[in-house]
């Protein structure tokens, strides 16, 4: 009974016309990288249609402060076309799997002249309208701590300490007064007791505080 | 006796006065028309002010987290002392008060200690401010002020 009902709503949702929503296309908004390591740029795309055998990814490079950019990589026909050209020759490689509508690639050996925006472009016939998406690189000599993470852990450690120790200061007074603790550190309490009241009989010490009236 | 209260509590004012302008005030090195703080370094040539901030390195995000944690804790003893005055049993001593206040003045020496030595000599005539002074000053007040507490008993 549920698989036909299963099997008659495919049916149904096979014959509506594709809906008109276009192909959307994810990457990352920055990356940040050291020079001379590897960074991975991800981009994936999200599409009504089934992933089709003719889906194709191309990632093209703009460098910061030029306007032209130059294409380099191509996927299509089930086979990855990296630069052996341009900037990035052999040192791209493509890391993606097209099946899950995954076209990352990889960038090795990082160098300063490798910042700029990576614009990734994905169609997956007969959906083919979208808008690429860009991925800004930022090659670092060495990686800069954000103002205020070394400062707010520190604080937050401290202070969480802290805490800690006043619950389970409080924890502890709590569980001695319901006895769940053994008998001896009853005994411990009763003789500070005694011990606090001899010392008020004996001469006050030097500095004393009067309660305020 | 009122009179020592009174000095005590003065004298604990004063140290968290003198921590907070400290960590606060921009002027732990100065020289010529160069002037450094924990949280920014500024340059002037008498008609505008540039700052940049200074928290690229880390050990001045340290030195400002000590800082931070040393005024937090002075304040903490201020209320420890102020709850402790009325709810301590007579002949107690201020223990909560004198642990804050001597962590705190801990706080202060570590945060003083690492400026000093990490500090990059590299402007000429540069030398330390006022407000690096003042955080070595309230570190012996710092622990003078939580031995006292430790001393300090509530009258019966």
């Amino acid at each position: 009974m549920l698989t036909l009902v299963a099997l008659a709503s495919l049916l149904v949702l096979a014959t509506v016309p594709e809906p008109s929503q276009a192909i959307v296309i994810y990457t990352g908004w920055e990356r940040h990288a050291l020079v001379g390591t590897e960074v991975r740029l991800s981009c994936s795309f999200f599409s009504w249609r089934w992933t089709s055998e003719d889906v194709t990814f191309s990632w093209t490079y703009r460098p910061d402060g030029a306007r032209d950019s130059i294409s380099i990589f191509h996927y299509t026909g089930g086979v990855p076309y990296v630069d052996n050209k341009g900037p990035f020759r052999d040192r791209l490689e493509f890391v993606g799997d097209p099946g899950r509508r995954d076209g990352s690639i990889l960038l090795k050996n990082l160098e300063f002249s490798d910042n700029g925006t990576f614009t990734c472009d994905a169609k997956n016939p007969p959906d083919i309208v979208g808008r690429p998406s860009s991925v800004r690189l930022l090659v670092f000599e060495k990686v800069p701590i954000q103002a205020g993470v070394i400062t707010g852990s520190i604080i937050g450690a401290v202070l969480g300490l802290l805490l800690l120790i006043v619950v389970i200061y409080y924890l502890m007074r709590f569980l001695v007064a319901r006895r769940v603790f053994s008998l001896n550190v009853s005994k411990h309490g009763k003789k500070k007791k005694e011990g606090s009241q001899q010392r008020q009989l004996w001469t006050p010490p030097p500095l004393t505080l009067a309660p305020r009236p | 006796m009122l009179l020592i209260l009174l000095g005590v509590l003065i004298l604990h004012l004063i140290i968290l006065i003198l921590l907070i302008v400290s960590t606060a005030a921009s002027a732990w090195t100065v020289g010529g028309n160069v002037s450094k703080d924990l949280w920014y370094n500024c340059l002037t040539n008498d008609v505008i002010y540039q700052c940049t901030p200074a928290s690229d390195e880390d050990w001045i995000q340290a030195v400002q987290a000590l800082m931070i944690l040393a005024v937090l804790f002075c304040f903490f003893s201020l209320v420890a002392f102020v709850f402790q005055l009325f709810k301590l049993v007579k002949g107690g001593r201020f223990f909560f008060t004198a642990i804050f206040q001597i962590l705190a003045s801990l706080f202060v020496m570590c945060g003083a200690i690492i400026y000093t030595v990490m500090r990059t000599d590299d402007l000429p005539g540069a030398q330390f401010g006022y407000a690096y002074v003042l955080a070595w000053v309230a570190f012996p007040l710092c622990l003078i002020s939580g031995l006292i507490y430790i001393v300090l008993r509530k009258k019966e």
